[in-house]
């Protein structure tokens, strides 16, 4: 059983009643700079249902937000470029997608957050101009009708006084309102999958807890599918249904939210959970994950975790281990994952 | 309850540094060639506390709270509105010339962003061996070189790198030149200003375990600033709950994480997310509506008022005492500060 590819995780083109409401299949994405090529995303396989929670896991250069980028077609090249995989949204390639039909998929049925939404709002026009855009350009709405909308979008996602406010400028918002309008475009057009880039880190965590709260009501709501990349292992604990866990440009382990935490299957992902501080330990050293994760211009050869693990044996500098089905519904990308699974190791 | 062992207590050694009602305010002015002074921000407002020789006091709240304010008036880069803060009894304010260049050898500070707190044009020896430029008398001339080396080794990074530049470094070993170079003059009191919070989770382990290797070592004390309350909590023997400028809850870890008494205390550690799945809804849930008013225009009465579902007229009108009031086991600045217990999540 340990041997066969994870069917969850590697699917072969499957036929279009059946397909996954969004999969992402072999990906590798990877960035020409004058250093040399940098291996951002190397043979990532995900995907999320109608209704359901992915958090994809991973800290700052684990290829998480790229892999997203690559989904919304919006990877900055050159000097990126996608070199092999697939995106398929109801069974349907994105990647092979004339430019048109991508964009009318892209915001009307796939949109995103950003993580920095100051940023992300043009500052020279107001904000409900900004929702409203979305209608008029793809509906054709009439000004008029699209401002209304707007307003009824503030609403929803609890902007006080949204009729007041919906001639106001993105910087006469604090960072919480701006997440919201940012949430406001991005359910806009009801889409079926919701792609959230770190949605909370540049928030309190008062204000992080409402945004995470209204993700939520949204989602039940609509039913969409929502992607939420991260690196916090408690946002992710509270929200998700699955967890795709990312290193160095790969899914390393993938696992329902609730056994993940308890037994990981992978040495990053119970170093990661060690990593962090907790009230039975306090006054004990941290166990921290020694060293720093390999620079993707140069990955190191075999499991590209090896250099930092305290299990690595010599088939780890040399094999990379590929991710395997370890339970039904789990998978882990190393080569002594059933040992760690069960604490022996 | 008791602290029986080695471990730091905060009834342990003797009061290093201490402030009493110190306040920041910063004026506000119009534009223009006629400036008017409109108002002022105020920062920091009444900030009272001691801090114990080998101890870390926390200091949690949110942005904009005035934790960094109150760094910046430690360190005496700012002068206070008023209020004093004493560091073995002398009041930093007062000092001046030799007396408070000999202060600031004692306190020293570590900032958050490895990258933009260090020199990107200088080596990692000039960075962590520039105290002994301002302070000569630390360490004679022909020694610096070696005791940089010494210090970074003590920070865990390689003696033989004295010669690189920070951006050959990553944040995490650019953290520790920050450190070492905080180490450097034998301070007595470190203040870190959200060290670990630029830093990915595995890495921002290792600084945490080298800030108490090091306290136990050198016997430094603490001041913690931070947003995230689990890693205050890790470090901390006390901790502070700032809000708008204010102090409003202070207490042993415990006292603060398992029994906390103030509504801001108590939203702010429900709102924190448990890296544990099998907790989930095990918790009240207090989302507190809209954001933190502005300093420069802060509510009558309790600041937090606002934001609150137990606040009544009375908060408005009279701003609460911070005392310990009956049923709780410390100070709070709340009318009607109550235990709460249901916000965490208890492990036995």
């Amino acid at each position: 059983m340990s041997t066969t590819t994870d069917p969850s995780s590697a699917p072969h083109a499957p036929a279009a009643g059946d397909s996954p409401l969004l999969e992402v299949d072999g990906l590798h994405v990877e960035f020409r700079t004058r250093d040399g090529v940098s291996h951002a995303v190397n043979g990532v396989s995900y995907h999320v249902e109608q209704g359901e929670t992915l958090a994809v896991l991973g800290e700052s250069g684990s290829g998480k937000s790229v892999t997203a980028q690559a989904i919304m077609g919006i990877v900055d090249s050159p000097p990126g470029f996608v070199t092999n995989g697939a995106v398929r949204f109801r069974g349907k390639d994105l990647l092979t997608l004339p430019e048109r039909e991508r964009q009318a998929i892209r915001g009307q049925s796939i949109a995103m957050i950003f993580q920095d939404a100051l940023s992300a709002l043009n500052p020279v026009f107001p904000v409900g101009w900004q929702i409203a855009e979305m209608f008029r350009v793809h509906h054709g709405s009439s000004r008029s009708d699209a401002r209304k909308r707007a307003i009824e979008l503030m609403d929803r996602v609890h902007i006080p006084a949204a009729r007041d406010r919906v001639r106001d400028y993105p910087h006469q918002f604090s960072g919480g309102m701006r997440q919201r309008i940012m949430i406001a475009m991005a359910i806009a057009l009801d889409p079926a999958v919701l792609i959230a880039d770190e949605p909370t880190t540049a928030l309190d965590v008062t204000v992080q807890a409402q945004i995470m709260k209204l993700l939520r009501e949204l989602q039940q709501d609509s039913g969409m599918g929502l992607i939420l990349i991260t690196h916090d292992l408690g946002v992710v604990a509270d929200v998700a249904d699955r967890i795709a866990v990312m290193y160095a440009g790969r899914i390393v382990e993938q696992a329902p939210v609730d056994r993940i935490y308890a037994t990981p299957a992978h040495p990053y992902t119970r170093g990661l959970l060690r990593s962090v501080p907790r009230v039975d330990l306090k006054g004990q050293d941290l166990s921290a994950i020694a060293g720093l994760p390999p620079a993707l211009t140069n990955i190191p050869p075999g499991c590209e975790f090896h250099p930092r693990c305290p299990a690595a044996e010599q088939l780890c500098r040399e094999d990379r281990p590929p991710l395997i089905t370890v339970n039904p519904g789990r998978s882990s990308a190393c080569h002594f994952s059933a040992e760690v699974l069960n604490g022996t190791r | 309850m008791e602290h029986a062992d080695a471990s730091p207590s905060s009834s342990g050694g003797p009061i290093l540094l201490e402030a009493r009602d110190l306040a920041k305010h910063f004026p506000l002015r119009t534009g223009g060639v006629f400036r008017r002074h409109t108002g002022s921000v105020q920062a920091v407002d009444g900030v009272s506390f001691e801090l114990r020789q080998g101890e870390t006091l926390g200091v949690v709240g949110e942005s904009g709270c005035g934790k960094s304010t109150l760094a910046k008036l430690l360190m005496r880069l700012e002068e206070p509105t008023r209020g004093e803060a004493r560091f073995k009894g002398q009041n930093i304010y007062d000092l001046s010339g030799k007396a408070m260049r000999a202060l600031r050898r004692n306190i020293q500070i570590v900032f958050q962003d490895p990258y933009s707190s260090l020199d990107p044009r200088m080596t990692v020896g000039d960075i962590v061996g520039e105290p002994f430029d301002i302070h000569p008398e630390v360490e004679p001339r022909g020694s610096r070189r070696r005791r940089v080396q010494e210090l970074l080794d003590v920070v865990g990074l390689n003696p033989e790198h004295i010669n690189r530049y920070p951006h050959q470094f990553s944040g995490g070993q650019r953290q520790r030149i920050g450190i070492a170079r905080g180490l450097a003059l034998r301070p007595e009191v470190i203040i870190c200003d959200e060290p670990v919070s630029a830093l990915d989770v595995s890495v921002q382990a290792q600084v945490m375990n080298l800030l108490a290797s090091l306290q136990d070592e050198f016997g430094l004390s603490y001041i913690f600033i931070a947003h995230d309350l689990s890693v205050v909590r890790h470090i901390s023997d006390r901790v502070a709950v700032m809000y708008l400028g204010k102090i409003v809850e202070t207490g042993t870890d415990e006292q603060i994480y398992e029994r906390p008494a103030h509504p801001y205390t108590q939203a702010l550690l429900s709102a924190v997310p448990v890296p544990d799945p099998a907790v989930r809804g095990q918790r009240q849930e207090i989302i507190l509506a809209g954001d933190p008013p502005s300093p420069a225009d802060p509510p009558s009465g309790c600041r937090f008022r606002t934001r609150c579902w137990k606040a009544t007229d009375t908060c408005a009108e009279e701003e609460p005492l911070f005392v310990s009031r009956p049923g709780t086991d410390h100070d709070t600045a709340c009318h009607y500060a109550a235990v709460r217990d249901d916000v965490v999540v208890h492990r036995d």
